[in-house]
């Protein structure tokens, strides 16, 4: 990625018109990545969520990016751990293109653990900051950041949130300035859907597919070829249709040995249809 | 008067020949010893003294003793020059004859009265009396069975007295009764039959076995990762007679044999708590002593916990990992001892050890987590061909039927270690062009996509494949170091 950050200011005709009709644009943005300032006038959503997320979070917001990202939408997320990180590589792994938006300045890495995916954001969308090169991160400039990403999207995606947490911010820009909000429902005990519940009461879209989101911007889901999976794979897909599963449980339940029920776990989680964390195999929707 | 005894001192596992040189000489009653010896070996003088004594044998009145340990460069250190010491005054006193005593070795500690006491490192000392010539080593009656599996003849002795009327000839040897030979196999490590549930994990600790890999075990406590370790051992194949004295010669130095089972016949297990320190643990110490890994030597070292080893411990494994010995250079010497063990590591997979397990719920930051990972370097997670997430089984899994014993997991994996010997299996290019895939799509690094590469080929061994198919690789993929795991 240049390293070149590029100023562009609220009267350049550059300016996402999107972003300018909120109640309070920001003077200028500073821009960084390969990607055409141009991008931040492209139909776009915001896919956001808790830093502390499940791994159900985790895989939605993947799964969910990856396919509006391969439906022709700009992902755009804060890059901050947990389910803002997985929006960002969902939309790489379509190969689509992701903006970050930062809550310090464009040069800053931040959080650094994701100095690699900034880097990979870069080489074909955008970082996008309001603060001036140089500027630290600081927690009470993250709202404002929030109001940005609400800003250059018609429609915002919740994936998980907590109450009173930053997405809920994100959302309640989105309201007041009447664009779409919609929220991935969740398990009603979990603490970590209790926001988007509360979102979903109170009126927001429920998105259990991304047809629901593209359906916004009557755009059709693109049906991504599906590589041919082997006998013992698709059996054990089909059981982990009843849930997140251990791949014991799995094998004690089909009866597959080990051996070749990890080779086909494997295959699924290569062909992006499992994902695996802590142990725990799951379908992706 | 001068006569001499033989012994041997160790340098690390190295017997090194030693005479005992003993000179009386008219004068102020004195008695010296030369040679660089350490403390417990300056003491000599005074258990010497009083043992000859207990003997009912004269002790050289009016006479200075000097007693030069040579060659007089090399460090001698510990109790087991007792007996070579006062067995070479009283061969110059010509209290028994300086011919017999040239004919024998001699290892032994003295206790005041005169009896005899086994010392660590015997099978070592008479591995160098066979190598120097002697055909007999005089030691305690509890250090003969080792003796005897160096291929020399132990002269069992209890009492100093005993000795000295054997090498008078006025007693015959007293016998040495070879031990039954149950008691030079090894006893049985704890079976896998004990294990319920956990058939994934329990498939890689086979893979491990047959192809001699590292393993991670990551879950929460209480998820039977421990229990999974300490049953590798039973599933190795039994050393072979040499990797045996191998393993033994190590155990000896370090004084761990117990007197009734001489041979370490079946691989060792070792596992150091995380509070051990790197000398401990890799060897070393102001005199080179082997640490746990070379315990561990052709066998397994558990480290439980591994997150709570301090990182200069984990650092000072990589080099024994890659080179399977360990080099200790010191003022007192310098040592090598082999260290070609399997390393197991366990760990929770947070802080507060919740992840993995469905019934609570993890409350560990970000930055904790990040922390707790960045212990583990990349390039010590590089170590482990491969690893495992043991998540918590749920209560049904419990009531599931025992699993299969080690015996019969141990016949697959010998019968796989002799395929790898004989018929290494080669990638299908079909097998080849994915794990490409995978490098690109997982992340990998090179020595990652090599650990990978052989982990298959254990897999198609032990399915006694003739090549590395697809589903091989795809298997050996499922046990990579989980990308999670490595501090993201």
């Amino acid at each position: 990625m240049g390293a070149e950050v590029l100023r562009i200011r609220r009267r350049d005709s550059l300016f996402p018109p999107l972003l300018a009709a909120i109640h309070d644009p920001p003077p200028a943005l500073f821009l960084r990545g390969n990607g055409e300032p141009a991008t931040l006038a492209r139909a776009a959503a915001a896919v956001v969520g808790a830093r502390a997320c499940s791994a159900y979070g985790r895989s939605v917001a993947r799964s969910l990016s990856r396919d509006l990202a391969a439906a022709g939408l700009v992902i755009v997320s804060g890059m901050a751990r947990g389910i803002d990180g997985e929006a960002h590589r969902g939309a790489l792994e379509a190969g689509g293109t992701t903006v970050a938006v930062l809550g310090c300045g464009v040069d800053r890495d931040y959080p650094a653990a994701h100095a690699e995916l900034a880097r990979r954001i870069g080489e074909r969308g955008l970082v996008v900051s309001e603060y001036e090169p140089g500027i630290e991160p600081a927690p009470w400039r993250f709202p404002a950041r929030n109001r940005i990403i609400a800003g250059l999207c018609s429609a915002t995606v919740i994936v998980e949130a907590r109450e009173r947490s930053g997405a809920l911010i994100t959302a309640d820009f989105a309201l007041e300035e009447g664009r779409d909000v919609l929220a991935v429902p969740g398990e009603i005990t979990s603490s970590l859907s209790a926001g988007t519940n509360a979102l979903l009461r109170l009126g927001a879209i429920p998105v259990t597919c991304a047809g629901d989101v593209l359906e916004l911007f009557d755009l059709a889901p693109i049906e991504m070829s599906q590589a041919e999976l082997g006998a013992t794979a698709q059996e054990a897909l089909a059981f982990l249709g009843d849930g997140p599963r251990t791949a014991d449980e799995i094998g004690r339940a089909t009866g597959i040995e080990p051996g070749s029920l990890a080779a086909s776990l494997m295959e699924l989680e290569l062909a992006g249809r499992v994902t695996l964390e802590d142990g725990v195999y799951r379908a992706m929707v | 008067m001068l006569a001499r005894a033989i012994t041997h001192a160790l340098v690390g596992l190295e017997p090194r020949k030693v005479e005992v040189e003993a000179h009386l000489q008219p004068g102020i009653p004195g008695f010296a010893i030369v040679g660089l010896a350490d403390r417990a070996c300056q003491e000599a003088k005074h258990r010497v003294r009083s043992g000859v004594v207990s003997a009912s044998l004269e002790w050289p009145l009016n006479r200075r003793i000097t007693v030069n340990l040579a060659p007089a460069a090399l460090r001698k250190e510990g109790s087991g020059f007792d007996l070579p010491i006062s067995l070479a005054i009283l061969a110059a006193m010509r209290q028994l004859p300086p011919e017999r005593l040239a004919e024998h070795a001699a290892v032994g500690e003295l206790a005041l009265d005169g009896r005899i006491r086994p010392v660590v490192g015997t099978l070592a000392v008479a591995e160098g009396a066979r190598r120097s010539g002697l055909s007999r080593l005089v030691c305690a009656a509890e250090s003969a069975p080792e003796a005897a599996l160096a291929g020399i003849e132990p002269v069992p002795v209890r009492h100093l007295a005993q000795v000295v009327a054997y090498l008078r000839g006025e007693i015959e040897a007293p016998p040495f009764e070879p031990l039954a030979d149950d008691a030079l196999e090894g006893l049985p490590a704890p079976d896998l039959a004990d294990l319920r549930g956990q058939e994934r994990a329990r498939r890689a600790l086979e893979i491990a076995a047959a192809g001699a890999h590292n393993l991670l075990l990551a879950g929460p406590p209480g998820t039977g990762k421990t229990m999974l370790a300490r049953r590798l051992p039973g599933i190795l194949p039994p050393l072979t007679r040499q990797e045996a004295l191998e393993v033994t010669r190590i155990h000896s130095v370090a004084g761990l044999l117990p007197a009734d089972r001489p041979l370490v016949a079946v691989p060792p297990f070792r596992a150091p708590h995380h509070g051990a320190s790197a000398p401990a643990v890799v060897g070393g110490g102001p005199s080179p002593r082997p640490g746990e890994v070379s315990l561990a030597h052709r066998g397994v070292l558990l480290l439980d916990e591994l997150p709570e080893f301090p990182r200069s411990v984990l650092e000072a494994l990589r080099q024994p990992l890659e080179d399977g010995v360990v080099a200790v250079s010191r003022v007192g010497g310098h040592a090598l001892f082999p260290a070609r063990f399997q390393l197991i590591g366990t760990m929770n997979m947070c802080p507060c050890g919740a992840r993995g397990d469905p019934a609570v719920e993890c409350g560990c930051t970000a930055q904790r987590l990040g922390a707790y990972r960045e212990k583990l370097s990349r390039a010590l997670l590089d170590r482990f061909d491969l690893a495992v997430a043991m998540p918590r089984p749920r209560a049904v899994e419990l009531a599931a039927e025992p699993g299969e014993s080690s015996t019969a997991v141990r016949e697959r994996v010998i019968a796989a270690r002799e395929h790898l010997r004989t018929a290494l299996p080669r990638r299908t290019d079909a097998a080849s062009e994915l794990l490409s895939n995978a490098v690109d799509r997982l992340p990998l690094s090179g020595r990652g996509r090599v650990r990978v590469a052989r982990v298959a080929r254990t897999i198609a061994a032990l399915a006694g494949a003739r090549a590395v198919e697809p589903a091989h690789v795809a298997e050996a993929l499922s046990y990579r170091t989980p990308g999670e795991l490595a501090a993201a």
